[in-house]
């Protein structure tokens, strides 16, 4: 490359921009103007900023498979008939010909097999349900490891938590629709769970069957749900979502020239327009691709529901895997008591511990505030191991959710693994409680320790991988101070404050109203931040590099960072140079 | 980004806008643009203008690809082909993702090439707002309330609170016609004392004597295949599904020494036990059956049973063992069925030790 590109420069363009008048586009902006004034909305938000990361694309995929959900699911509607009625299949699969099902399954079969494209769109459907559901819940995880829940995002944080909960459930939903011998099998637990709820849960089955389980209701509600209720709901909340997403300025890590007071990055208008507007398109390409190649959700193979029916290895969507496993893996205790069934086996698993882990999730950034007592606005995100009990309780979360995931394919394993199913079922059921504070544990001390390792780097150096011989035969290895910018981004963060109880008592001697609460706060305060590596001080840095430069008078011989090849003659760093000369 | 010769040392006193003492490292400031290869070379830039442009072409190409498939490639008769997936489903999705990922790599590259590529920085504020707008809007909802009396009459707001908050009755009660009350429904099944077991698929009758020790049979009431012959009511559509997803039973014969209890005194005839099929945890249909075991093993959630010991539950999530069903052979020999369960099948739920 013969150009030089290493010149600086402000600008792309060669001349100044000008506003124009006139033009087609012009006339049209200003029609629209006279009658909406968006002008003034407009002129804020056309070059709003957005900073650049690969982690902020993982909900934009949420997003976009939102849209391919929509658009795929209206074309759905337009075959599927959300009716238990019963009829005979006459369409185009031969095995399931003369064979009597529902109007919804056989509606389904025609989608598939004679609506051309239908089957296209079906899989492309449930393909984006299952990304849409994985994409917000590694969304969920980069915002929470990155601690961008933190004020001013709480709310929004709420918001998503909701729309993981939603998106759940309209899968669920959705994927009931079909009243095939799986989803069939999906629905009659579903009606166990609701008829395991106290006092109430008849009455709960009764009234969304419409009588006794299977009934003919089922699928014709579930179906307005499916295409109105929930997706309304979703729409509102994900419209709340972007609006305070575009209010609140997207967080950004911190690096050089990128501070809590600013946002660096490219505008909307063009750039962000074009990345985000492709990746949509990348996006509901991926999909396609998806529904092209990979079966998802064979009916046709499962054939229609038959209550009395069920196949081996009956597995959930995905996202419904964990209370499955929990399901699984709760012991069979029931209590009667006042002649009143309590059927603690399906209460625990999926009306208490499904809710409460929610619960957690949503509170988690009002409970770390309290403990902190931080009440600034934070734009800067946090790297992972800067906030170690954080990312550990987020781990310990995983853990359980992937261990109760696991329990949810206990079957599966078994048979691949040629396992022991009752072996695996009592593993886990340890496992579910000892993992998540062994894995709490070991992310807490590994934060801690790159924690440490960032204040080697800062202090003495990168580890050059040079190994350097004194003249009395010891060896040592060369350190090389890292790169100014990179240095100050590992410095970018704020010390943890500890939060100490200043006196249990008010100035009259009485005991402080609110004493023991705060010596709760103070007590998790000190155990989340206490063992926390802080960034070196002035001092300490000043005295690392004195005692580096003395370091490097006593062996001299390195004038430029090594990249690892100054012994072995490909030493590219500087042409010409030997260091093995010298 | 950073070559060698950017590197400085870690500790630079020059710029900055944090202060030194509370900063180890001050702020280096924005990281200065550089030109990328398409800026400062014509040629560069035209090629990409050509590739941008070529993908489009292609996404076009696509486009076309998929009319043609839709209207060439028959549907319905090929599900089978090009790995059961389907000719015309894979030629569909193969160019709709053509054309959509065309448009969307082209586009990605035009922002990445030709698009500006220098960041700018935009300041942030606060959340809230400001203490003046505040302030106003806090004089706002005073003047408000003020003019509307609300907290000198709080008769008018107690009222009104009360009527709003009744509104909520009519709204829960509106839906008390989604479904019948539950009644004692859940606590009977079709079976009455004399009926067949029959076979649940061609509904023929079970004797005995067509039972090898170990067969496990799928079976009904017979009340669900009404003939003339035997007499029972027409039964079909919602009802049918219903007592289908009651009544459903297995039926084992297994060596009668083999049994080590049953659930009554001779619900049992020569080794043949009947049991819902129903699993007691949530209600799936129990299939999995391992005969040198007698245990029946549930494929939702492994709640296991052991058929030879009253079906009390061996393993898994289930609390309670199946519901038996009390056997006899009637004077053609075939199985029947002594009563009804004696207890409610499947799913546990409030109610149900009151009912039983």
């Amino acid at each position: 490359m013969s150009v030089d590109t290493s010149k600086v420069a402000t600008s792309n363009a060669n001349k100044a921009a000008t506003p124009k008048n006139g033009g087609p586009a012009g006339s049209i902006a200003n029609w629209a103007d006279e009658r909406l004034g968006l002008a003034t909305v407009m002129k804020k938000n056309l070059r709003k900023v957005f900073p650049d990361h690969w982690s902020f694309m993982l909900g934009e995929i949420a997003l976009w498979s939102f849209v391919v959900l929509l658009l795929t699911g209206v074309f759905l509607t337009l075959w599927y008939t959300p009716s238990m009625g019963e009829i005979q299949y006459n369409g185009s699969y031969d095995q399931l010909r003369g064979i009597h099902m529902s109007e919804a399954m056989a509606s389904t079969l025609n989608i598939s097999f004679d609506v051309r494209g239908g089957l296209l769109m079906r899989q492309m459907h449930h393909w984006a349900a299952t990304v849409f559901v994985a994409s917000m819940m590694v969304h969920l995880l980069r915002v929470a490891f990155t601690g961008a829940h933190r004020k001013p995002r709480e709310l929004n944080w709420v918001i998503g938590c909701l729309l993981l909960l939603l998106g759940t459930l309209e899968g669920f939903t959705g994927y009931s629709l079909p009243d095939d011998l799986l989803s069939g099998t999906g629905i009659r637990a579903a009606d166990g769970f609701l008829k395991a709820t106290p006092v109430v849960g008849t009455y709960m089955s009764f009234f969304l069957f419409g009588g006794e389980f299977p009934g003919e209701a089922i699928i014709p509600r579930l179906y307005t749900i499916h295409v109105l209720l929930i997706p309304g709901i979703l729409l509102a909340l994900i419209a709340a979502h972007m609006l305070l997403l575009v209010y609140h300025k997207h967080t950004q890590w911190p690096g050089p020239g990128r501070t809590e007071q600013n946002v660096v990055g490219f505008p909307m208008l063009p750039v962000y327009a074009a990345k985000a507007g492709g990746f949509f398109f990348i996006v509901f390409g991926v999909i396609a691709l998806m529904g092209a190649l990979l079966t998802i959700n064979p009916v046709w193979k499962f054939g229609p529901y038959d209550p009395t029916k069920v196949t081996a290895g009956s597995q959930p969507d995905w996202y419904m895997g964990w209370p499955d496993g929990l399901l699984r893996l709760m012991p069979g205790v029931e209590s009667v008591i006042f002649g009143y069934t309590i059927s603690w086996n399906v209460m625990v698993p999926i009306l208490i511990v499904p809710p409460l882990m929610l619960v957690i999730l949503m509170v988690l950034p009002f409970i770390e505030s309290w403990v902190t007592g931080d009440k600034r606005e934070h734009h800067l995100l946090q790297r992972p191991r800067n906030a170690p009990t954080r990312t550990a309780v987020m781990v310990a979360l995983m853990t359980f959710y992937g261990l109760a995931w696991a329990a949810g394919g206990n079957d599966i394993i078994a048979i691949r693994f040629d396992l022991s199913i009752n072996q695996i079922t009592y593993f886990l059921r340890a496992a579910i409680f000892i993992g998540p504070l062994i894995a709490f544990w070991i992310t807490r001390r590994w934060c801690i320790s790159l924690q440490r390792h960032d204040n080697e780097t800062l202090l003495h150096g990168y580890e050059t991988g040079v190994i350097m011989r004194s003249a009395d035969g010891g060896y040592s290895e060369r350190h090389l101070p890292i790169d100014g910018a990179r240095a100050y981004e590992i410095t970018a963060r704020d010390r943890d404050e500890i939060y100490e109880l200043e006196s249990d008592v008010d100035g009259n001697g009485v005991a402080a109203p609110g004493t023991r609460v705060n010596a709760l706060r103070a007590k998790l305060s000190k155990s989340m931040f206490a063992d926390n590596v802080q960034k070196p001080t002035t001092e300490e840095l000043t005295e690392a590099h004195h005692h580096a430069e003395h370091e490097h008078q006593l062996q001299a011989g390195l004038d430029h960072p090594a990249d690892g090849h100054q012994f072995d003659g490909h030493d590219s760093a500087v042409e010409g140079h030997e260091l093995r000369s010298r | 980004m950073s070559s060698p010769h950017d590197s400085v040392p870690a500790v630079s006193d020059h710029g900055g806008s944090v202060p030194a003492t509370q900063e180890p490292i001050p702020d280096p400031g924005l990281h200065k643009h550089t030109w990328r290869p398409t800026d400062v070379d014509d040629r560069l830039a035209k090629r990409a203008e050509r590739q941008i442009a070529a993908m489009f072409v292609l996404s076009m190409l696509c486009a076309v690809l998929f009319v043609v498939a839709y209207f060439t490639l028959e549907i319905g008769d090929s599900f089978d082909t090009v790995g059961y997936l389907g000719a015309s489903t894979v030629a569909l999705g193969l160019s709709l993702a053509g054309a959509l990922l065309f448009i969307g790599v082209g586009v990605i590259q035009w922002a990445r090439k030709l698009m500006s590529d220098v960041e700018i920085s935009e300041p942030r504020h606060p959340a809230k707002s400001s203490d003046a707008d505040r302030a106003a809007t806090l004089q706002s909802l005073d003047l408000g309330a003020k003019d509307s009396g609300i907290g000198r009459r709080p008769l008018i707001r107690n009222t009104m609170l009360g009527a709003v908050g009744l509104l909520g009755l009519p709204a829960l009660v509106v839906l008390r016609d989604l479904g019948p009350l539950p009644g004692d429904r859940l606590a009977r099944t079709i079976w009455q004392p004399g009926m067949r077991l029959v076979r649940d698929v061609l509904g023929t009758p079970v004797k005995p004597s067509d039972m090898e020790v170990g067969d496990l049979i799928n079976a009904a009431p017979e009340a669900l295949f009404p003939t003339e012959e035997n007499g029972y009511e027409e039964i079909e559509g919602v009802e049918l599904n219903v007592e289908k997803a009651k009544g459903a039973i297995i039926i084992v014969r297994m060596e009668p020494g083999d049994i080590v209890s049953t659930q009554g005194d001779n619900w049992s005839v020569d080794g043949i036990v009947s049991f819902s099929k129903i699993c007691t945890h949530v209600g799936c249909p129990i299939s999995l059956y391992e005969r040198t075991t007698h245990h029946v093993l549930c494929p939702c959630h492994q709640s296991t049973f052991d058929l030879a010991d009253s079906a009390k539950v061996v393993f898994g999530p289930a609390a309670r063992p199946l519901p038996q069903l009390p056997l006899a052979v009637n004077e053609d020999g075939y199985l029947i069925a002594q009563s009804d369960f004696t207890e409610p099948i499947g799913a546990s739920y409030w109610e149900r030790e009151k009912e039983s």
